[in-house]
C-alpha cells in the first residue's frame, strides 16, 4: 500500500492513472445513470422500469451500449462536416477538465489547482460551444432552433451559478476545492448559505439541460434538438456526455454545499459518491415533478428572480462578514 | 535544455497556433468557421499566459472571452444572418482611397508595435511582483489586491465603459417601441 501511494505521488504517473480512472468512470457512470434513470421513472410512474435483461434489467444499459456500438453512423448530405463531426467530441473537454480538479477524498485528486472552481466554470461554457457547433453543423432546422435555445439558457443561468459560488468563496478566501471542503468540517455549508444552494441547483439543472428546463432537447417539439441528426456512437456521445454532466454539477454541489468527502464511519470515496448519487436522484425526480416551463418563463426566472436574488445573497454575505 | 527548453518549445507551438489561426479567422467566409476560428486564437493565447506564470489571467481568458463573449457573438451570427450565414458574405462597399487609408493606419500601428517591443522591451521588465512573489500569495489574491488597490480607477473606468455599454443596447433594443 505504502508503495503504491509512493509511485502515485509521481507527477505524470498520478496524470495517466487519474485520466484512466476518468474514462472508466465516465462510461460506468453513464451506464448506472441510464439504468436508475428508467427504474425512477418507471417506479414514479407505477411501471417498473427494464427487467428483461439480467436481475432488475441491471445488464439492459450494457445491451443497450451494444445496440448502439452496432449502428451505422450515418452522415447527411448537407452537413458542415468537420464541425459536425468536432461537436461530439469537443464536448468531452470540460468533463475530463472537471475530474481532474475534483476531489473525491482528500487523497482522490488528481491535481489541486489554486484556482480549481474557475477551471471548472471556465470550461463548462465548451458544453454549449460543442451543442452550437452540432447545432449548426447538422444544417437542420430543429436543432438550430435547439442550439440557439441552448445559448439563451446558458448565457442566463451561468450568472447566478456563478454568484451563488461566489457567496461560498468569500467565505473560504479560496478558489482551491479541497480548502472549500476543509473549510466546511464543523458545519456544511448548506446551513449557512441556504439561498445560495438552492440558486446553485436550480441553475445547474438548468446548465445540464434537465426537465424542466429541457428546451433544447425538448422531444415534443424539437424531435430532439441539437442531436437529431446523429447516429449510433456520435448520439450515444451526447448521452454519455450528458449523464456525466449530471454527475458533475452534483459533485460540485456537494464539494460547495454538502461537505464534500467528509462523513463519518465510513470512508471519504463513499460519502462522496452517497451524496453526489442522491442529487442525481434530485434531479430525475424533479423530472417527474415539474412539467416543462416556457422558454419566456425560462429566461424570466433566471434574469428577473435568480440573479437579483443571488446579488442580494452576496451582499448579505460580504455584510456579515466583515461585521 | 530542461525545463527552459520545454517552455520554449510550448510558447513557440503556442506562438504559432495565435498567428496561423487568426489568419484563419481572418480569411474564412463562413462567419461560423471565423468564430471558431477565434476561440482556438483565444486558447492558445490563454497557454500563453500559463507560460508567464498568470493562471489567474489564463482562466479567466478562457471563460471571458473563450466562454462569455464568443457565445455572444456566435448568437448575435445567428440570429442576424442566419440565411446567409453559410453563403459568400457582402464584401464591404469602399472606395479605394478609404481602403488605401486604412491599411496605412493598420501598417503604421504594427510598426509601432513592432518597435517598442524591439527598443523598449516593455515584456521583459521585471516588475513588483515577480513569478515567486505570485506564487507565495496566490495568483487570484494578488489579482485582486492589485485591481482594488494600485489600479482602482482605470478598474472603475472600464466599469463605467460597461454599464455605458449595457445601457446602449438597451436603448438600441427598445428603438422600435
Amino acid at each position: 500500500m505504502e508503495q503504491i501511494l509512493k509511485i502515485l505521488d509521481i507527477e505524470g504517473v498520478r496524470l495517466a492513472v487519474g485520466l484512466l480512472a476518468v474514462f472508466l468512470f465516465v462510461v460506468v457512470n453513464a451506464l448506472i445513470l441510464t439504468w436508475a434513470e428508467r427504474k425512477v421513472a418507471g417506479h414514479m410512474q407505477l411501471r417498473i422500469g427494464p427487467k428483461e435483461v439480467g436481475p432488475y434489467g441491471l445488464i439492459q444499459p450494457l445491451a443497450d451500449a451494444m445496440k448502439l456500438l452496432g449502428k451505422e453512423i450515418i452522415t447527411p448530405r448537407n452537413v458542415d462536416k468537420p464541425i459536425f463531426y468536432l461537436g461530439p467530441i469537443m464536448i468531452f473537454i470540460p468533463v475530463l477538465v472537471a475530474f481532474v480538479v475534483i476531489p473525491f477524498d482528500s487523497y482522490l485528486q488528481v491535481r489541486d489547482i489554486n484556482v480549481g472552481i474557475l477551471v471548472i466554470l471556465a470550461f463548462s461554457s465548451f458544453t454549449v460551444l460543442s451543442i452550437l457547433m452540432a447545432g449548426w453543423g447538422s444544417n437542420n432546422k430543429y436543432s438550430l432552433i435547439g442550439s440557439i435555445r441552448s445559448i439563451a439558457q446558458s448565457v442566463a443561468y451561468e450568472i447566478p451559478l456563478l454568484l451563488s459560488l461566489l457567496a461560498v468563496i468569500m467565505m473560504t478566501n479560496s478558489l482551491s476545492l479541497k480548502d472549500v471542503v476543509v473549510a466546511q468540517k464543523g458545519i456544511w455549508f448548506i446551513f449557512l448559505q441556504p439561498v445560495a444552494f438552492i440558486i446553485y441547483f436550480i441553475a445547474a439543472v438548468a446548465e445540464t439541460n434537465r426537465t424542466p428546463f429541457d428546451l433544447p432537447e425538448a422531444e415534443s417539439e424539437l424531435v430532439a434538438g441539437y442531436h437529431t441528426e446523429y447516429s449510433g456512437m456520435m448520439f450515444a456521445l451526447f448521452f454519455l456526455a450528458e449523464y456525466t454532466n449530471m454527475f458533475i454539477v452534483s459533485a460540485i454541489t456537494v464539494t460547495f454545499f454538502l461537505g464534500g468527502y467528509q462523513g463519518p464511519f465510513l470512508p471519504g470515496i463513499v460519502w462522496f459518491l452517497l451524496k453526489s448519487y442522491f442529487l442525481v436522484f434530485v434531479m430525475m425526480w424533479f423530472r417527474w415533478t415539474f412539467p416543462r416551463v416556457r422558454f419566456d418563463q425560462l429566461l424570466n426566472i433566471s434574469w428577473k428572480a435568480l440573479i437579483p436574488l443571488s446579488f442580494i445573497n452576496l451582499l448579505v454575505t460580504g455584510g456579515l462578514l466583515k461585521l | 535544455m530542461g525545463a527552459i527548453g520545454f517552455k520554449f518549445v510550448v510558447f513557440i507551438v503556442a506562438a504559432l497556433l495565435v498567428i496561423v489561426s487568426s489568419l484563419l479567422m481572418t480569411t474564412r467566409k463562413n462567419p461560423i468557421h471565423s468564430a471558431l476560428w477565434m476561440i482556438v486564437t483565444f486558447f492558445a493565447m490563454a497557454v500563453i499566459y500559463l507560460l508567464l506564470n498568470a493562471q489567474f489571467i489564463a482562466v479567466a481568458q478562457i471563460m471571458v472571452y473563450a466562454g462569455a463573449i464568443m457565445m455572444l457573438i456566435l448568437f448575435v451570427i445567428m440570429m442576424v444572418s442566419l440565411d446567409n450565414g453559410a453563403q459568400e458574405q457582402k464584401r464591404f462597399p469602399m472606395a479605394m482611397g478609404t481602403r488605401l487609408s486604412w491599411a496605412l493606419v493598420v501598417v503604421v500601428l504594427l510598426v509601432e508595435l513592432m518597435f517598442a517591443a524591439l527598443f523598449y522591451q516593455a515584456t521583459a521588465k521585471v516588475g513588483s511582483y515577480p513569478a515567486e512573489a505570485v506564487a507565495s500569495l496566490g495568483n487570484a489574491k494578488t489579482m485582486g489586491m492589485l485591481l482594488y488597490g494600485k489600479y482602482i480607477f482605470p478598474f472603475e473606468i472600464a466599469s463605467i465603459l460597461l454599464l455605458v455599454g449595457i445601457i446602449g443596447a438597451v436603448v438600441l433594443s427598445r428603438k422600435n417601441k
